[in-house]
């Protein structure tokens, strides 16, 4: 297992040539209570630093950066119908997709869990 | 970090810090957005126990003299001189185009009239007051005092304890209190729909007020997040979003502030500031172009401020001002400004949120019930 984070605060699970991704524990904090998500068509491939999907609170939207370039190969449907597991579980059942990495290369210039949390702490 | 270093503190920011708020920027304070609880559990416990609101930075205001009501009177659409003691009603600042400068609420104290406005309109509000009517009366801003908002159904137990006797206001009503020695006013007014009031009182006795009311088992803190999200469910305009300079009172669909005294055939009709356009388009001569009205979403989409609001043949015909997923409606509700002809309840528009179309229809307003006491 190798998590790694962006700084548009997803977070990025590879295992073999598909990851899982969501938004990390900052990032569900800073938004409050998620209200809803829209997620990305399966089958549908995204440049590296695509938006991909919305997540949003009862104040704020923000946008869901791809984290790598690929094709997504699921979706969450239970965070669909319980958006709230991205605040209560973000880095488990708050899971957003899948996706089938392209450029497998692309992972190793993401943040590690030491540099994630100094630049979010920034 | 320099954009924090000037903010002003209302005097509760110790209690804030204390309580583990999240501090935001607004109108020129550091205030608090929420509190650990978070935005839904604190909107919820709003509608079914007691907040307590920290508004310490909003305006407050005094006007004296003889002929302080017939003077506010010409700056507002509104009845000031016909108002009974202890009294409190809503107003509109008027500019000479009908555009709202400013909305406010009033009490008539007997002593003077006592004025509450818009925390990041006060200055100009004040500036606009005394060169209006600075001849007329004499204008007091009062703004180092504090003001708290403890709203919800069981606001009237729990303030009562503390203020015996407040259980016998009815809605837009106040009194004056002592507590601890401290001159306080209550007001049983608020901006959430619930039963609540509004307590004035010196900055010097706001910290030890508020602990108080917060050690009552019915009260929890609540931050601006959730007073945007209960008095958008209200149905209740933001000033700067859903009202402002460009739109008049009728547009902004505020005909019930303004009282028929007021109104063409009225014993005081006009000679109030855009009194012409007002009364124009009240009576119909020059019809408005544009309503607002409110909208429920008919998906579970969240439809927010600035989204374009189209007809059935891809026309933008209005956009949305304020805009949420409404915990206690549970739904998307939003305010809007449409085309006079799209304005009807029942109206189906297409919202468009990035790119999609979202159904809404056109809504009766409050999107939850009120439940203002009125005796």
């Amino acid at each position: 297992m190798s998590l790694k984070y962006t700084e548009d605060h997803e977070w990025i699970n590879v295992e073999g040539n598909v990851a899982i991704v969501g938004i990390t524990h900052h990032a569900q904090d800073a938004l409050g209570d998620v209200v809803f998500v829209d997620l990305p068509e399966v089958g549908k491939s995204f440049a590296q630093k695509d938006v991909a999907g919305v997540v949003e609170s009862v104040k704020a939207a923000a946008d869901v950066y791809m984290p790598v370039t690929g094709e997504i190969t699921e979706v969450n449907e239970e965070l669909r119908n319980d958006p709230s597991l991205a605040n209560s579980d973000p880095l488990g059942r708050g899971w957003f997709f899948k996706v089938k990495l392209a450029q497998p290369s692309e992972v190793d210039a993401l943040l590690d869990e030491t540099a994630y949390n100094k630049f979010s702490a920034g | 970090m320099s954009a924090t270093e000037n903010l002003l503190t209302t005097p509760l920011n110790t209690l804030h810090l204390e309580l583990g708020a999240r501090m935001v920027p607004f109108a020129g304070y550091s205030m608090p957005v929420q509190y650990p609880a978070g935005l839904v559990a604190e909107h919820h416990h709003t509608r079914t126990a007691a907040g307590l609101f920290d508004v310490s930075h909003m305006g407050q205001l005094r006007l004296t003299g003889p002929d302080a009501a017939a003077a506010f009177e010409s700056l507002m659409p509104v009845d000031v001189i016909g108002l009974g003691l202890h009294k409190q009603r809503y107003g509109l600042l008027l500019n000479d185009e009908g555009g709202i400068i400013d909305d406010l609420m009033f009490v008539n104290r007997g002593n003077d009239l006592f004025v509450i406005v818009n925390g990041a309109c006060k200055h100009g509000d004040l500036a606009h007051i005394q060169s209006r009517i600075g001849q007329r009366c004499t204008i007091e801003p009062q703004f180092d005092r504090a003001l708290l908002a403890l709203q919800g159904p069981q606001a009237v137990t729990a303030l009562a304890r503390l203020l015996p006797g407040v259980e016998q206001l009815v809605f837009m009503t106040g009194m004056p209190a002592i507590w601890q020695g401290a001159d306080l006013y209550v007001t049983r007014s608020g901006y959430t729909g619930e039963d609540g009031f509004e307590i004035s009182l010196p900055a010097s006795a706001a910290d030890a007020f508020a602990r108080a009311l917060l050690a009552q088992p019915e009260v929890k803190p609540i931050g601006l997040g959730a007073r945007n999200s209960l008095r958008l469910e209200a149905g209740l305009c933001l000033y700067g979003n859903d009202i402002d300079t460009s739109t008049t009172p009728v547009e902004a669909n505020l005909n019930w502030a303004m009282q028929k005294v007021r109104r063409t055939g009225g014993a005081r009709a006009g000679g109030f500031s855009g009194a012409d356009k007002v009364l124009a388009q009240l009576g119909g001569t020059q019809p408005v172009q544009r309503l607002r009205v409110g909208l429920v979403g008919l998906e579970r989409v969240p439809v927010r401020e600035h989204v374009e609001l189209h007809n059935e043949a891809g026309q933008k015909v209005g956009e949305v001002t304020s805009g949420l997923l409404a915990p206690t409606a549970d739904k998307p509700v939003a305010l809007a400004y449409v085309q006079a002809e799209y304005a009807a309840v029942g109206t189906r528009l297409n919202a468009m949120v990035r790119g999609k179309a979202v159904p809404m229809e056109v809504s009766p307003l409050p999107f939850v019930p009120n439940r203002y006491h009125r005796g």
